[in-house]
């Protein structure tokens, strides 16, 4: 006797339902991954952005990028690093503050 | 119930065998939009986990730094402004920081050189000693596995002792860090001794934040203050989905799979009229053709979206994202190895699912609807 097309698909929509959910086990009973490591490092010698980008400086440390520093080389150089196109310019860049040139 | 059940159970296996009479097309269908939902959840998993990554990491950055700005660019503070800030009320200490950037030519990479600070017992070096990150000690074959050689832009050779290695578990924040002592620094960046790059601050209590940076930018003219909130909000605002070369690739991806889909569920073939028109003319009712094109909607988008979406966290967790690691990399040499711990927000997936499968099920309905209505006598014709 052959199986019905439709148990098939239960049982493969219950199947892809329950990896779905194992997934959010996962997700919310996994260890840190040396997340610990690097928030001590991070305490320890004062840094202050990932090294996720280290191709340029204004990449390599965005919140501690002036506005400029992508448009660097000449007054008409535009940004030719492809993870500028990533990642957005510091937001505290375009907040003025009292009392404090920008 | 029971009879509902098994009603709906016989219209599954008679759409699934439709479907089956044209299985190249749904087959593509269904691979395409796996593809589609396994590129957005890649990337939103990815973001999301980065994001979270960076709110914990950074927590510990330093509660605010100063810098100098001449023409509106970064440029070296003068080491006179420590004890002014150390003496801004609200600052409990002020310390001068020498960071900076070296670019390797034996290999291109760009390195962040970094003087540890007075305060980290644990990496404090001699002049002739360095500590290097993961991503260096991958990229540059160390001569003798002992010694660093680096060029000075004034042509002198450095020779370094690698004093020690930092762990591979950091290698998301310290990559392509090298850590030197300050003579070394001074020496090698040609600095005179009475400047900094920028000045840490420790602040005694966060919410006087406002405050001492109001007392900091009249007393030091033309300083800009980046407070540890702000490092964190810009890490907040990373991979955003509304800016960036990223949504423009996949919005071009999504507009023309939404072309794709919403071609083929909203244009019925001549063939899937016929088939309407016949088994409306054998005693279908409307609301079972309707529930017939429905399951097909929703079995395609359903299975498509929880294939894809386990694919994706497989990717981004178990894979280090590494379809993504060239659209990242971009020109770096060095990219750091890392194990994002994996994140997931419930709201996040159900919009994914709103926005993939909802409209995809929806206009599947509509136009199967509007045949469904129709006289099978003028259908079939």
């Amino acid at each position: 006797m052959s199986i019905r097309p439709s148990s098939l698909m239960i049982s493969a929509m219950l199947l892809l339902g329950a990896a779905v959910v194992a997934l959010f086990v996962h997700a919310y009973s996994s260890t840190d991954n040396g997340l610990a490591a690097r928030a001590r490092l991070v305490g320890q010698l004062g840094l202050t952005d990932l090294a996720l980008f280290t191709e340029a400086r204004y990449t390599r440390h965005p919140s501690q990028a002036d506005l400029h520093s992508a448009f660097q080389d000449h007054p008409m150089s535009l940004d030719h690093f492809p993870s500028g196109s990533l990642v957005s310019p510091p937001r505290h860049n375009f907040a003025p503050r009292t009392g404090v040139q920008q | 119930m029971n009879t509902s059940f098994t009603r709906q159970r016989y219209l599954m296996d008679f759409t699934l065998h439709s479907m089956l009479r044209r299985k190249g097309r749904n087959l593509v269908l269904f691979t395409v939009y796996c593809l589609v939902i396994f590129i957005l959840a890649s990337v939103m998993f990815f973001g999301q986990a980065i994001r979270q990554e960076a709110k914990t990491v950074l927590a510990d950055a330093p509660e605010a730094t100063v810098q100098n700005l001449v023409m509106g660019r970064h440029a070296l503070i003068n080491a006179k402004w420590v004890p002014v800030l150390q003496n801004v009320r609200g600052v409990r200490h002020a310390e001068g920081r020498l960071w900076g950037y070296y670019y390797d030519t034996v290999n291109g990479a760009n390195y962040t050189v970094m003087v540890p600070p007075s305060g980290d017992a644990e990496h404090q070096l001699q002049p002739g000693e360095v500590i290097i990150g993961p991503g260096i000690v991958a990229n540059r074959s160390l001569i003798r596995d002992k010694y660093l050689f680096l060029r000075a832009n004034y042509g002198e050779i450095f020779r370094l002792k690698v004093k020690d290695r930092l762990s591979s578990d950091s290698a998301l924040v310290s990559a392509d860090l090298l850590l030197m002592s300050e003579p070394d620094f001074r020496k090698f960046f040609q600095l005179p001794d009475d400047v900094f790059t920028d000045i840490g601050l420790t602040i005694r209590n966060a919410r006087e934040i406002p405050t001492i940076i109001g007392k900091i930018g009249v007393r030091v003219p033309g300083s800009r203050v980046v407070t540890r909130s702000d490092i964190l909000r810009t890490y907040q605002s990373i991979f955003s989905w509304r800016e960036g070369l990223l949504l423009a690739l996949l919005g071009a991806s999504i507009v023309a799979f939404v072309i794709f889909a919403f071609d083929k569920a909203a244009g019925l073939s001549g063939e899937e009229r016929r088939e309407i028109g016949i088994l409306k003319a054998i005693g279908w009712e409307t609301s079972d053709v309707l529930a017939m094109k429905f399951w097909e909607g929703a079995l395609v988008s359903a299975g498509a979206f929880l294939l894809g979406l386990v694919l994706a966290y497989g990717h981004v967790f178990f894979f280090q994202a590494g379809l993504l690691e060239q659209v990242l990399k971009g020109w770096a040499v060095i990219y750091p190895d890392f194990h994002l711990k994996p994140h997931i927000e419930v709201l996040q997936v159900v919009t994914l699912a709103f926005f993939t499968v909802v409209p995809y099920t929806a206009a599947t309905i509509i136009p199967i609807w509007r045949a469904a209505v129709t006289d099978p006598d003028a259908v079939m014709r």
